[in-house]
This record gives C-alpha cells, structure tokens and sequence, in this order.
C-alpha cells in the first residue's frame, strides 16, 4: 500500500520518517511536535520533502533520484483537515462535489446518495459551511474527500477541534467509513483512546522519527488521555 | 430635466466609453497583478509593486507626458504599433483609454490585492488536495472570495478612469467629439464666456455617474458578502 521513505529539514526541525501500511487504517501516533501533520502534509504533496520517495502500490508519487513530484492535484489523496477546511462560498452539496468535478469524474448520483447517508448529512446539503455546527463541518469535509474516490484518505486530527460529546458522535462515522467504504486510510492524532477504536495498525512518531511500527499494542504503552 | 446639448451629450457617451473600455481592458491585468503580488515572491516584487502606483504618485501631467513620447506616433512603442499593427493611439479615444486604465490601475490593484491576501490560504491547498490545479483553485475559490475586493477594484478604477483629467488632455488633448470627455468638457467650459451653465450640467452628470456607481458597487458588495454568511 503506501510507501513511505522520506526527510524533511523546517528549521531547526528534522522529520525523518521510513514505514509502509497495509490495507485498512493506519495510525500516526505521537505527541505535538512529533511531525505528524509536516508528514501528511508531504504525503499529501503539499510539503516537498528534501529527499527520499513515496508510493502508493505502484504509482510513485515522489522520488527524488528519477526527480519525480506530482502536485497535490493529480495525487488523488483525499485530506481531511483539522479545521475541515470547507470553502465557505459554496453550498454543502457543492463543497461535497468539488473534488469529482475538478477530478472530471462523471456525476454518480448513487455514490454521492452512499456518501451521504453513510455520514447521515442528508438533511444538510442546501445549506452553507458558515451554518454549521464543528461536527457537521467535519462530517461535510470526510464526504467531500471519499466523493472524489481517493487511492489514500489522510485525516489530520479530525476531532481535535470537537468537544467530546461532537467525538462521540463522529466516531461511529468513522467506524463505518472504516468497515464500508475500503478506503485506506492514515490517521493521525494523538489520542491513543481514538485510535484504539478505529486504527489497525500503528505508527509512532517521536521528535520527528519513526520510534516504532506495529500493531494497537504500541498505543497502550503510551500516556492516553482518557477522555473518550 | 437637464437640457443638455449634442455636443454635451457626446462628451458624456464618449466619458462613459472610454471609462469601461479603460477597467475592462485593465481588469485581467489588474487581477493577475494582484494575484502575483498577494500570493507569490518573486525577484523584482518590490518594484512592480512600486511601478503599479507609480501613476497615484507622480503628477497626472508627467505620466501623461510619458505615455506622449512612448505611445505618440514617434515614440518608440506608438511607432510599433502604428507601423506594425496600424493601432494609433495619440489623440484618439483608445490613448484615452489607456491613459485612464493606468491612472485606474493602482486603484484597481489594492483592493483586489487585499481581499486575496485575506483569504485563507489553507483553502486553496484544500482545492489542491481535492484535484483542482493552480488554475482552477484560482478561479473556483480564491477569485469567488476576493469578489468583494474585486468589486471595490473596478469601481475605483471606473471611477478615476471618469475623472480622469491631467495624464488624458497631455496625451490625447481635449477634442470635441474623439477625447474631450467630461472633464475636459467642463474645464473648457469653464475657459469661455457664459460658460457656466454648460459646466453646472456637466458636473452634475458626473456627480450623478460617480454616485450610481457608488451605491451599484455597496449594493453588488453586499450581496457577494451575504453569500458567504447566510443561507
């Protein structure tokens, strides 16, 4: 699945970071400042890394020997932010179809009806991002990225910005969209608790290293917050 | 109402011609240089940035001056286009045009410029991260959430490019009929006897035209702010 061997030098900051993930969803776990969103955001392509190479199955998307570096654009990795990111000119629905439309993706009515029952936002399409509540955003914005029918969905702290009772309601979301859709998935986050309900396999990040790749058992050994 | 003559009434069509064609023309420039000084670095920044509102700056008679012994018949680039693609532009409407769009140009730059640099910049990687490329991003997000600023633009464009006095009579003079606008109009007006009556007319047209365009681009602003706020 997806290939990872890069460095990255932000100042006085070093990300050094080398695993691969299986199918299903892999956890980027560690504490602020461990370099986690700097490494989706190289995956994602918005960061170029200083050196090394990254591979979804076959399809390089960065290699600095044969100076390979597809733009965010044509990586098909769909990314949902911590802030949601939805762009506030654009009705729900319209957000939720932007991806397939500037992919020149024919329209599926059926996908986008799967997409939006799945994330139960049917009742929230004809309305505006500004209206929303923080859980909804965040629901809009997982939709937005399947319905471009990504090879890769990253998620960067989705909950982060919820209060625990929006956590608890977006987490079955998750769950499903984990179980039914078959997308693989990075998720990154710093809770172990989130983590151990959703993720299958692990990596932890230190200081801008990869301390250890396995299995959920790497989460316990950490300090989890015990909010959820 | 207004009893205006022929001769007056060519002075306001030719005006408002002139006005549109100047921010139509200047708009695409407008908005690139915006875009280029908002969003990106570059070698030379600073002095694009310095050459955009060169023309608020320097004396209306100077930049009209410049573009006499650039874009007159004998001038280096009016001798070019004259030659080669048989466009004149000295002492007709289009040299209006052009020196209107200029002095038009900074006004029009600013407000675009800010409105992109108050866009949060994390929505076009979002645009990025969902396919779109440098193109579409611009068009799809960026370009819809800076159209208040954009508005403001091009009405101080129009605006200025309707007043604009001092750079148009020193490049294309004051012709009845091909480049004597309103302003050149009333100041002509003003230089013969029993001229008064004249001007009085012709300056309530353009306070008339000025204030139109005010309330249109309050109104238009509105409308593009309430998109992204209510329902």
């Amino acid at each position: 699945m997806l290939d990872v061997d890069i460095e990255k030098r932000l100042g006085d900051f070093f990300l050094s970071a080398r695993f691969k993930t299986s199918n299903g969803v892999t956890a980027v776990f560690g504490p602020s400042g461990a370099g986690k969103t700097t490494l989706v955001n190289i995956i994602s392509g918005l960061i170029a890394p200083d050196r090394g190479r990254i591979a979804i199955d076959q399809t390089v998307l960065f290699d600095s020997e044969k100076r390979i570096n597809l733009p965010p654009h044509r990586r098909r990795i769909g990314y949902v932010f911590q802030e949601g990111r939805l762009f506030p000119h654009l009705s729900v629905k319209r957000n939720l179809d932007y991806g397939r439309r500037m992919c020149g993706l024919p329209p599926d009515g059926a996908q986008m009806q799967r997409i939006i029952s799945l994330l139960d936002i049917g009742n929230l399409v004809d309305r505006r991002p500004g209206k929303l509540s923080g859980g909804e955003r965040q629901r809009i914005a997982i939709g937005r990225a399947l319905l471009m029918r990504p090879r890769l969905l990253l998620l960067d702290e989705p909950l982060a910005s919820l209060d625990v009772a929006r956590k608890r309601e977006i987490l079955p979301y998750l769950e499903r969209l984990r179980d039914e859709v078959g997308v693989p998935m990075v998720y990154v986050s710093h809770q172990a608790a989130e983590l151990r309900r959703i993720a299958s396999s692990v990596v932890r990040l230190s200081a801008g290293e990869v301390a250890a790749v396995g299995g959920t058992e790497l989460l316990d050994a950490a300090d989890a917050d015990a909010i959820l | 109402m207004l009893d205006l003559s022929p001769d007056e009434w060519i002075a306001i069509r030719l005006s408002l011609r002139i006005a549109v064609v100047a921010t139509v023309v200047a708009l695409p420039f407008g908005i690139a240089t915006a875009w280029l000084l908002a969003r990106k670095s570059f070698w030379g920044k600073t002095l694009l940035d310095g050459l955009v509102h060169l023309p608020l700056v320097l004396p209306p008679v100077v930049t009209g001056y410049l573009l006499l012994i650039s874009f007159g018949r004998r001038g280096p680039i009016g001798a070019f286009l004259a030659d080669q693609l048989g466009i004149v532009l000295s002492f007709r409407w289009t040299g209006a045009a052009l020196a209107c769009g200029i002095m038009g140009f900074p006004l029009m730059v600013r407000p675009i410029r800010l409105a992109i640099e108050a866009i949060d910049a994390r929505l076009e990687d979002a645009a990025a991260t969902l396919g779109a490329n440098q193109i579409w991003t611009f068009l799809t997000v960026t370009l819809p959430l800076a159209l208040p600023g954009l508005i403001a633009g091009i009405v101080l464009c129009f605006a200025k490019a309707l007043g604009e006095f001092g750079a148009t009579i020193t490049f294309v003079a004051n012709i009845p009929g091909e480049t004597q606008t309103i302003s050149a109009a009333i100041y002509t007006f003003t230089q013969v006897p029993n001229g008064d009556a004249a001007a009085a007319r012709l300056v309530l047209v353009a306070i008339v035209i000025s204030l139109a365009a005010l309330v249109a681009a309050e109104w238009l602003a509105r409308r593009a702010g309430m998109r992204f706020h209510g329902e």
